[in-house]
């Protein structure tokens, strides 16, 4: 591998890469990121190398493991190009079939299609899937075209084109500028103008400044990041230099959770990678530009994805938040101007170097340009990472690319905004999906995350939920973020446990003032949220759980009680075999009881019930029926008595 | 350095550049209450007692005054409806662990706070780190430190450090409004310290 001196060399080589491709040439695609690995594709891309191998097909077929397509629901996923025909849930069994057919044939495999549940209809091509056709995967999109270790496959697709760009033909200012112009807003949570922070950070006296990304993806359920750093780095890679030599910083920091292991070795691979072609280092491409990266890895506070922890910690001290101002793109890491931007905010910029300001600026709403990928988790058909324009709806979103709530369950709400966001109800899904309406429903951008919820999810349990969360995630530092949390916490489960009582509404409204106004860091500042927003929107839940002793969703177990309808027992034994705490009675031919005294609301007896006989309810809010008296056990099958 | 002029209660205070509001407030001789600030120390905006409005575009910002530098041209309110119930919530939390401390005591008084509100904890550190602080910056010895986070956060000795530096020390002890240092060295010198060189028998 030889050094790359100029933008000329570059230019040759990307030529040269792509004119030895022949794009009308069958290629295999199959996802290797963390949902399709888990869902077994490396077993997958095992049978596909030896297939390949035993046929001699090295030469004609190409063979890519990609980072993550998104649609994590269904994988592993295959594509094969040219086509972009798309097989879903692929084992390595298929793998013979499909080279068989599909390569050295022109057969498509029908079992492994995607089937729209609705109407039966199948897709063959991954753009016919309702998933993808509503999206629009301006950045994450590339992660499905190339192997994100190969150098090659993401010069081939345009790679460092925006660099080039950048360096040559662009000042610094003009960098500034044209990332301001786009009005690309922080991906990561705060939404903060990228190109304001850029300026100021640009325009702060001293020699020495930084650049830095966040990787410290920490919400339930939120994995676009990771996603992106798995798939993509050199794209991070690309927006974090571009970034350095607008503001004129030589140093550069990643900053990686310790829980992503695929994408520090991919990111780390990346990075020598491009040390070795000279697109980090000295003089990069000949510009007289200088800029090294550096990989810190977290230790596992949640609480490190706040910008000044992050830096308190990448300097070896304890994560904890430190008071802005001053904002760290005036003095940042070791007091030098830092800016630090997300993932995916990194990776945008290359972008909007590449098309232009006006053409990023022209998807979006008024206030949030450009687009989003969301995860997309919870109850909901089609769970994966998404990437829509700013401004969709959020009905679109959970249906149109969700397939909406599986089991024919009713939508309930969607939390977004991580663990200190907000619960939106069904009233409230036609906002548009943008920075400043989400905040205005009570709920924030934040990360990314989208968790649906149905009828079946107490909201009260669900702000419990969060609570707990930061709650333990929580520095500790200031006392309206760790002592008030504490006390909501207590609250709030005192409440899904039938011991709220009318005065504790007030102490939690009380608790969530103090912690928004008066925490020291923005995990604080949002903590209320899933209190705030679900008693916004569903007061009337938090009102039956403490005025009536009743869990409208049927979920919190000390407020469910569960029942055998005698009339519709058959006594089949099943439930009272699998009660762990021995609270059934009952025999061959005697319809069962539950002892109220014993049951301790599993609810595996629900459970297990044959829906045949739909036998077992929940009561919440009121008596359970007392048991049938001892004579009238006895079964009496209808069929024996006619 | 340049003279700052700026509103606080509706008087005109004067301070210089590098100053907090809440330096520029007490130097103009306006209370504002606080628990974690140490004149010695670096401010570290813990406790939040000493929150007070800023007047800005209209509205109102709520800042920690400990850490907020002071500018020229700021208006700022030290009492309202809104601070004061914020005090007493933030009192009523830390008097579940501490209600018998004197100086929590006092501003219970004159922030209505009741010390029963809340559920009487285990622990009566209010994390004020006061104790933390001043050996690590004054002392610089690092003895005692903050361990664990969030609601699980505790100071402690350090066993390593302590049997050397702290029996001639222990000028951190006065600094503690409730006494939970006294114990949490009591604690440390039982366990940690060589038989003899503890100060109790």
């Amino acid at each position: 591998m030889t050094q790359i001196n100029s933008f000329n060399e570059l230019e040759e080589l990307r030529q040269r890469i792509v004119s030895e491709r022949n794009p009308d040439a069958p290629c295999i695609t199959v996802c290797a990121g963390t949902g399709c690995l888990a869902s077994g594709s490396r077993d997958v891309i095992a049978a596909f190398d030896r297939e390949i191998e035993a046929r001699g097909l090295e030469v004609e077929l190409g063979f890519r493991a990609t980072g993550c397509h998104g649609f994590c629901e269904k994988g592993p996923i295959v594509i094969i190009d040219p086509e972009e025909i798309c097989y879903l849930q692929v084992t390595p069994d298929d793998v013979p079939e499909i080279i068989e057919k599909t390569i050295k044939g022109t057969e498509v495999i029908e079992r492994l299609l995607y089937v729209d549940q609705n109407t039966g209809e199948k897709a063959v091509h991954e753009s016919d899937i309702p998933f993808y056709k509503h999206q629009e995967r301006m950045v994450f999109g590339a992660n499905r075209r190339i192997d994100p270790r190969s150098f090659e496959d993401y010069l081939a697709i345009g790679g460092y084109q925006a660099l080039v760009k950048a360096l040559f033909e662009m000042t610094p200012e003009k960098v500034v500028s044209e990332v301001k112009d786009a009005n690309l807003r922080g991906r990561g949570g705060g939404g903060f103008p990228a190109g304001v922070k850029w300026e100021i950070a640009r325009n702060a006296p001293g020699k020495t400044k930084y650049v830095v990304v966040n990787c410290d993806e920490g919400d339930p359920g939120a994995y676009m990041d990771r996603s992106l750093m798995e798939g993509n780095p050199y794209r991070v890679l690309e927006g974090l230099t571009i970034g350095a030599y607008a503001i004129g910083s030589n140093e550069g920091y990643v900053y990686i959770r310790q829980e992503y292991p695929l994408a520090l070795e991919n990111l780390t691979a990346a990075i020598e990678d491009a040390k070795k072609r000279g697109l980090l280092g000295r003089n990069i491409l000949g510009s007289g530009f200088d800029f090294q990266v550096k990989v810190h890895r977290g230790a596992g506070a949640f609480v490190c994805g706040e910008e000044t922890a992050l830096l308190i910690s990448l300097e070896g001290e304890v994560g904890e938040p430190r008071p802005r101002p001053p904002y760290p793109a005036i003095q940042g890491l070791w007091g030098k101007p830092t800016i630090i931007n997300n993932v995916e905010t990194w990776a945008n910029v290359p972008l909007i170097i590449n098309g232009g300001a006006a053409a990023f600026a022209a998807i979006g709403t008024e206030g949030s340009k450009g687009t989003k990928i969301f995860s997309l988790v919870g109850k909901i058909a089609n769970t994966g990472l998404v990437e829509v324009p700013m401004g969709i709806s959020l009905r679109d979103v959970i249906y149109k690319i969700g397939g909406g709530i599986p089991g024919g369950k009713k939508f309930k709400a969607v939390q977004t905004g991580g663990p200190s966001g907000g619960c939106i109800p069904e009233e409230r899904l036609d906002l548009e999906v943008d920075f400043d309406e989400l905040t205005k429903a009570g709920s924030m951008m934040g990360s990314g995350g989208m968790i649906v919820m149905d009828e079946e999810t107490c909201m009260v349990d669900v702000a419990r939920y969060f609570i707990d969360f930061l709650t333990d995630e929580s520095c500790g530092k200031c006392v309206p973020c760790r002592e008030g949390l504490r006390q909501m916490h207590r609250i709030l489960t005192k409440i899904t446990e039938g011991r709220g009582e009318e005065s504790d509404i007030e102490i939690l409204e009380e608790l969530a003032e103090t912690a928004r106004e008066a925490s020291l860091c923005a995990l604080g500042k949002t903590a209320p949220n899933p209190f705030l927003s679900t008693f916004r929107y569903f007061r009337e839940e938090y009102e039956a759980h403490i005025k009536e002793k009743k869990c409208p969703a049927l979920s919190c177990r000390k407020l469910v009680s569960y029942y055998i309808e005698p009339e519709k027992c058959k006594a089949c034994l099943i439930c009272l075999k699998e009660c762990p705490a021995g609270a059934i009675d009952g025999a061959k031919k005697t319809i069962h009881i539950i002892d109220q005294e014993k049951c301790d609301a599993c609810g595996i007896c629900f459970e297990v019930c044959p829906s045949r006989f739909e036998a077992v309810t929940k009561i919440s809010g009121e008596p359970v029926p007392p048991p049938i008296p001892e004579d009238q056990r006895t079964v009496i099958r209808k069929s024996k008595q006619q | 350095m340049s003279e700052i002029r700026m509103q606080i209660d509706g008087n005109e205070v004067q301070t210089k550049e590098g100053m907090t509001v809440l330096e520029a407030a007490r130097g103009a001789g306006i209370p504002i209450p606080t628990l974690c600030h140490h004149d010695e120390l670096q401010p570290f905006g813990g406790c939040r007692l000493c929150i007070v409005e800023v007047e800005a575009d209209g509205g109102k910002n709520i800042i920690a005054s400990c850490v907020h530098q002071a500018e020229d041209g700021l208006v700022i309110n030290t009492r309202s409806d809104k601070i004061d119930r914020i005090r007493k919530s933030i009192l009523e939390l830390l008097l579940a662990h501490a209600p018998e401390s004197p100086p929590l005591q006092e501003l219970a008084v004159e922030y209505g706070a009741d010390k029963n509100k809340f559920e009487q904890e285990a622990s009566f550190c209010i994390h004020c780190g006061l104790c933390v602080r001043y050996c690590a910056e004054i002392k610089k010895k690092h003895a005692v430190g903050f361990i664990d986070r969030g609601i699980r956060k505790e100071i402690s000795f350090l066993p390593e450090i302590a049997p050397a530096e702290c029996n001639d020390c222990k000028e951190c002890f006065p600094l503690c409004p409730t006494s939970y240092l006294q114990a949490a060295f009591v604690l440390v010198e039982s366990l940690a310290f060589p038989r003899g060189k503890a100060t109790r028998a």
